[in-house]
Parts: structure tokens; sequence; C-alpha cells
């Protein structure tokens, strides 16, 4: 199988996309010529024309409104929005409009769209153009919420979200636009709630998502030279979320740890951790862990940012903990 | 009165389409001061001239967007009393199976996209719609109605700069009642409207909207021209809205004279006016007006009774339609 990059991936899945369906089209920032300042639609445009690759003014509500508009009415427009962190530009346009319109109309209109952005720490861009806010969106009932963590899994959801009826959001690591991965040439889909057991264990389940699958797969790697065998799962999509593999995984583990890039607080992890507090207790040997982003602003400077993110040193010592007892009774 | 439509038919079908229009809003006062109603619901008598002119200028395949004040538009396009009754009662058989209630009736097999709840929270979706049309190559326009409340929002600023600068089929519709919620438009409002869009580069005109024929004149040209591509325009259109912001906004002497509400519905009222007209042109004397009336009024009596004893949703509905359905074989590799 060929390696290409994840940039490449996401390219591939809206060119196939595109011309498989002539009611989809791209409207955002620079996405034609320019191709968006991560380059991911290069070439995009000399192929579909600026009618289907449209560049818009830097109006995120407007062109946000104008794409839930244009897929009331019979389009599938793919937004692009530059930086996640604008999701709170057009929050009205997605969660008061998009995610509802299908339930509002008692299910006589939806709104086949995709919102492409990205999340991410650690490339030094500080408070505003750094944040993983995909925790904000999963809260909404009506949006779906994919988290590719490789070339692989961008380009099966991206074709999946696209033929998908209703509003689909997918945060792209945008520091991980040039790892490469091995991608099938031949035309596949991932389909949505299906986790990915990324590497079988026994002794410890470690839950990632988007970028904090490497991670998790890195302490995995870490904790086996010390004999200590981890499961890692990917959820791949957050909505719908594919309770069941991870509930299995902790009642045979009996140890979790969830490893995720938004903030700790009222995040993913929290979530996914009372899931399984719920449903798989009386198989549980410790507490389920949360491992989310500090709870504060990205900062700026590198001494300060690199310590905002869970690393693999540190879902090893915390799994560590674990296996020894030491959590247990934590506060 | 301007003359637009030529044709006796048309004339007498406005008429109807505006009585109705009070009528509606008649009965859902009453079905809230009487306490059956859940909730609350913004009345549109006293602009039925606005929808019904705009509205007859246009196809079921054109598009309108609406807002909480939204009754009148619904009933324009083409809506049912019995459908609309039981929305507003958040019956089973309502627009929306009674999950979107007054601010959210659609009905998108006459073009109506839905009201919207959020003040200006339908223009990006009616420029959308434009665009849509543009891109498919069809003919449709799409009408974006809001009031002069809405202008102060932010998102009218950036969806007029992009209809202008793509030449979209979108007619931007302003319902100047003199009133943002319980505040004189005068107070929120620095300069003209029409300016506004002006300022995008977009033709912009202002019309009496009690006048259902001015109207209606004036959208059937701006309609045609925006099918040329022509488009967008920008309608301000004049008029009063004759309850409060909502049906529970009674005493509203602090920001609303009442003197000032009786000149409007004495001498302004855009139904009793053209029904004068039709008197004078010979096209319909007052008794048959009245039977009309009278009509209308039994077909809205029978549409209550019918909604106020239809059964509501079953508790099985509560979690349905939150997604779509995707038909699972497109997607599958090769479909």
């Amino acid at each position: 199988m060929r390696n290409i990059t994840l940039s490449q991936a996401v390219n591939e899945a809206l060119a196939e996309e595109m011309r498989r369906d002539p009611t989809t089209f791209i409207i955002g920032e620079d996405v034609a010529e320019a191709g968006t300042p991560f380059k991911v639609l290069s070439g995009l445009v000399e192929e579909f024309g600026t009618e289907r690759v449209i560049d818009t003014p830097i109006a995120e509500p407007g062109f946000m409104g104008l794409a839930v508009g244009a897929a009331l009415t019979g389009s599938r427009p793919i937004v692009d929005l530059m930086f996640g962190d604008f999701i709170f530009l057009i929050m009205d346009q997605l969660c008061n409009q998009a995610a509802k319109a299908y339930y509002m109309s008692g299910g006589k209109l939806n709104v086949p769209l995709v919102l492409r952005t990205n999340l991410g720490a650690t490339r030094r861009s500080a408070a505003q153009h750094s944040q993983s806010l995909h925790a904000l969106v999963a809260h909404i009932p009506g949006l779906k919420v994919a988290l590719p963590s490789s070339a692989y899994e961008a380009k099966g959801l991206m074709k999946t979200a696209i033929r998908d009826n209703n509003p689909v959001v997918i945060f792209e690591d945008k520091l991980m636009y040039n790892d490469k991965a091995p991608v099938p040439k031949e035309e596949f889909l991932i389909p949505f709630g299906e986790a990915n057991i990324k590497r079988a264990g026994t002794d410890i389940t470690l839950i990632g998502t988007s970028s904090m699958v490497q991670v998790c797969e890195k302490a995995a790697e870490m904790l086996e030279a010390e004999g200590i065998s981890a499961e890692v799962i990917d959820p791949r999509t957050i909505v719908p979320l594919d309770e069941q593999t991870l509930i299995e995984s902790a009642k045979k583990t009996s140890r979790v740890i969830v490893v995720d890039e938004g903030h700790q607080s009222f995040g993913i992890t929290g979530e996914i951790a009372g899931r399984i507090n719920e449903k798989a207790f009386y198989h549980l040997d410790a507490p389920v862990l949360r491992m989310g982003a500090m709870d504060v602003p990205v900062p700026f400077s590198p001494a300060l940012e690199d310590i905002t993110v869970p690393t693999p040193e540190g879902v090893v010592q915390n799994a560590r903990k674990l296996m020894s007892g030491e959590m247990i009774h934590a506060a | 009165m301007a003359k637009a439509k030529t044709n006796t038919e048309d004339y007498l079908r406005m008429y109807r389409q505006m009585v109705r229009i009070r009528v509606f809003e008649d009965n859902a006062n009453q079905l809230y001061l009487s306490a059956k109603m859940p909730g609350l619901t913004h009345m549109y008598s006293g602009e039925e001239a606005v929808a019904v002119g705009i509205c007859e200028a246009l196809t079921d395949s054109d598009r309108i967007t609406s807002t909480h004040r939204g009754h009148g538009h619904c009933v324009a396009k083409g809506a049912d009393f019995k459908q609309m009754f039981c929305e507003l009662l958040g019956k089973e058989e309502g627009y929306c199976r009674g999950k979107g209630g007054s601010m959210h009736i659609a009905d998108q097999s006459h073009g109506n996209l839905g009201a919207n709840a959020i003040v200006g929270g339908s223009m990006g979706i009616a420029t959308g719609s434009a665009l849509r049309a543009k891109l498919q190559g069809s003919d449709d326009v799409s009408v974006c109605f809001f009031g002069d409340g809405a202008t102060a929002q932010g998102l009218l600023y950036e969806v007029m700069n992009m209809a202008s600068l793509w030449k979209l089929p979108v007619i931007y519709a302003c319902e100047n009642n003199g009133y943002s919620e319980y505040t004189k438009t005068e107070e929120i409002a620095a300069g003209s409207i029409p300016a506004r869009a002006e300022a995008f580069g977009i033709e912009s005109f202002t019309v009496d909207g009690q006048d259902v024929l001015a109207v209606n004149e004036l959208t059937e040209r701006l309609v045609a021209r925006a099918r040329k591509g022509e488009g967008p325009f920008f309608v301000e259109l004049m008029t009063y809205r004759y309850h409060g912001h909502h049906v529970g906004d009674i005493n509203r002497d602090y920001y609303r004279a009442k003197e000032e509400e009786t000149i409007w519905k004495e001498s302004r009222d855009p139904i009793v006016n053209f029904g004068k007209w039709l008197a004078e042109e010979g096209i319909a004397n007052a008794e048959d007006l009245q039977a009309m009336e009278d009509e209308i009024r039994a077909d809205a009596k029978a549409a209550v009774d019918y909604a106020l004893s239809a059964k509501y949703p079953d508790e099985s509905e509560v979690d349905m339609h939150v997604f779509a359905p995707t038909d699972p074989a497109t997607l599958r590799p090769g479909a």
C-alpha cells in the first residue's frame, strides 16, 4: 500500500466525492487558488472551477449561513473553516440553524453539510489558533463529529461525511497534515460510529482521539517494555460514539485512561469516563482516568505550551499508577 | 393604489389571502388568551399586504425564509390552516409534527424554508438558497423576510456583500413596522435602512407596505429581474404591527401610544383599504367581501376545533428526527 500525507488524503477524498456528486461544492476563505494556508485543497480549483471551489470574504457566519441555506435546498456544501478556533464565530449558524433544522421541521428539512476544520496545539500559534473545540460541538444534538487520527481515517471519514445526510464536523489535527500513513488506492469509506482497536492488550485500555491516538500508541510501546499490555482504541467519531467497543475493552482490561486534546473540564474525556463508569463499574479495578489539555488558554511560549497537552510520558506515568493501585483512592 | 395584477381573480385572491392571515391571527391570539396554546406567539396582523404582495409574485419553487412573526408569510406562501393550528398547539399533524411550534413552522412543499426564532438568523439561509439556485442553473428566487430590528445584526452585512459580489437571486424584504421588539426603530437604527444595502451596490427600494398592489407590482418586477440574474435587491416595506411584540405584550403604553395604533388601524388598514378599492373598481362589493370573510372564519374555526381535539405526538417521537437517515447503500465504495 502507498503512503500519503493526511493533507493528500483529504484532498483525494474531496476530489473523489466532488467527481461523484455534482451537488457538492467547497466554500470558505482562500480555498481556491491559495488552496488554504495548509495547502490541503491545492489543485481542486483547477479541476472543479471557481463555481465549485468558492473563495469567500472573511465572513465566517456569512458563508456558514450560505452553506446551511444551500444544504437545505439540495446542495452538499463542504465548508472550510480555516482554524477550529473560528467556530465561535459561526455558532448560531451551526448550532441553532444547521443542527436543529431536521428536528424542528419534524423531519422535513435536512442539512447535508460538512464543516471541515482543525484542532491541535503546540504549533506556537497561541490561544486563538490552537484550540481543540470538538467537545463544544459534540454537546449539540443534531451534529456528528469525526476526529481522524491519520491519513487513512482522514480520507475514509471525509468520504462518509460528505455522503451523510446531516451536518458533520470534521476536525483535522493541523500538526498532522504532513504525516504519512498507508492509504489504499482503491476506494474505501470508514463508517461512523465504529471504533478502531489500534492495538490489542489485556492490562489497561488507552482511549485516544485524533492526535492523541499517536500519543497512546507511543505510550503503549513504552509500557510494553515494562511488561504492561495496553490496548489502544480510537473512537474515530465521537458522535456517534461506539460505546460498545469502549465498554467491552474496559470490562476486559479493568483499567482505562481517556486521552483527548480538548480541555479536560467538561470535555470528551469526562464524557467517555462517565459512560464507562455507568456501564462497566463492577469490572473496573481503578477509577477511569481523564487526560485532557490543561484548563488554560493555550500559551504562546514553547516552554509553557508543551506542558498543556498530554504526552506519551504522562500517559505512561498514569498507567503505572493505575496498575500499582496508587490512584484507586485518589480524591 | 398602485395597479399591478390586471385580473380580477388575482385581486380577489390577494384580498382573500390577507383576510386569511388576519383571521388566522385572530384565532391564534384567542387561543393564547384562553390559555389553550402552549407558549407565546407573535402576531402578523397589520402587516398582511407585505407577505401577500410579495408571495403572490412567487411560485412554489421560489423560496422564502421567515421570522418569529411568521404566520403571515406561511399563509401567504400557501400553507393550510389545519396543519398550522396543529403546529401551534404542538400536535402530531402539525407541519413539524409539533416539534417546531409557532416560531419554526416550515412548509417546504410551498417553498417556505421555515420561520426562525433567532432575529436575523435566516439571512444566511435565504442567501444560500439563492446560491444553490445559481449553482444549479435554476431561475428560482429566494426572498428573505426580516424586520427593522434585524438590520442591527452583522450577518445581514456579510451575506449582502456576498450576494452582491456573486449577483445572487435574492430579495431582502425588510418589514419596517416601526418597532424593534419594545424599542422604536429610530432608537436602534442610525442612518437610513435602504442605504445599508446601497453601500454594497444593491438596488434598494422603499414601498408602502400597507398597499398590497404597490408591494406586488414592485415585487413582480424585481422577481423577473432576479430570475435574469440582475439581483440581489433590497426592499424596505413601511408597515405596522397591530399587537405588541408578542401576544403577551399587552400593556405597551411605555413604548407606544394608543393614539398611534388607532391612526394606523383606522386609516391605514391594508385589508379595509384594498376592500374599498375593490368596491370602487366594481370588482367586488361589500357583501361579497363579507361573505368571503365569513367563509374564511368558518374554515378557521373548523381548523381550530380540529387542532384542539387532534392528538399529541407519541412520546416515542421525542428522540426521532435528531438525525436524518443515510441509506447505507450510498456508503459503499463504488456507490
